[in-house]
């Protein structure tokens, strides 16, 4: 999974009809200490999370386990609202 | 799979309920020489690991399968503590 956090969000009128009623939002990936880094991702939401908050997000297949989306067709969900990182070890 | 140091932890209280009573773990990647390779990233935890530890750990839907039969969404999971690696040719 990767740390990011929630900077936008999507709407869409068309789109596969197993995507209706989901919450799309975009997301920056970041290290541990909150630094951006990669590209923009577009993640379904199945926590509620909003703008600004830090995520958990879980990509590929594994996204399809994520609460609600059996069967869906997604690649990024996001699964956590992150509370506190603490690294302990240098990197 | 591959080799990664436990550097730090993640705590969430809100989550898929899934993920409840699941240790997530940051772990850097390490190449050949130990030194750290590549982006960080967050794992589920599935032999007792901690912060410090090398482990290995595998990435995709298998993550999870070590929960069976709960279907924890994870793509990435620690399936092993390292005790000794040794590699003689790099």
């Amino acid at each position: 999974m990767i740390l990011a956090r929630v900077v936008g969000t999507v709407v869409a009128t068309r789109k596969d009809p197993r995507l209706v009623s989901n919450k799309l939002l975009v997301a920056r990936p970041m290290d541990p200490h909150g630094k951006a880094e990669g590209n923009y991702l577009v993640a379904v939401d199945t926590v509620d999370a909003g703008v600004g908050e830090r995520v958990l997000i879980v990509s590929g297949s594994s996204a399809r386990m994520a609460s609600g989306m059996k069967d869906c067709p997604v690649d990024a969900a996001i699964v956590g609202i992150v509370d506190q990182v603490e690294i302990t070890q240098d990197e | 799979m591959q080799i990664a140091r436990v550097i730090g932890d993640v705590v969430t209280t809100i989550k898929d309920a899934n993920l409840n009573g699941v240790k997530l773990l940051v772990l850097q990647p390490l190449d050949a020489g130990g030194h750290p390779a590549g982006r960080t990233l967050v794992a589920v935890d599935a032999v007792g690991a901690g912060v410090g530890e090398t482990v290995f750990f595998v990435r995709g839907k298998e993550a999870s399968f070590p929960f069976h039969p709960t279907e924890v969404p994870a793509d990435a999971g620690i399936v092993g503590i390292v005790d000794h690696w040794d590699v003689s040719v790099t």
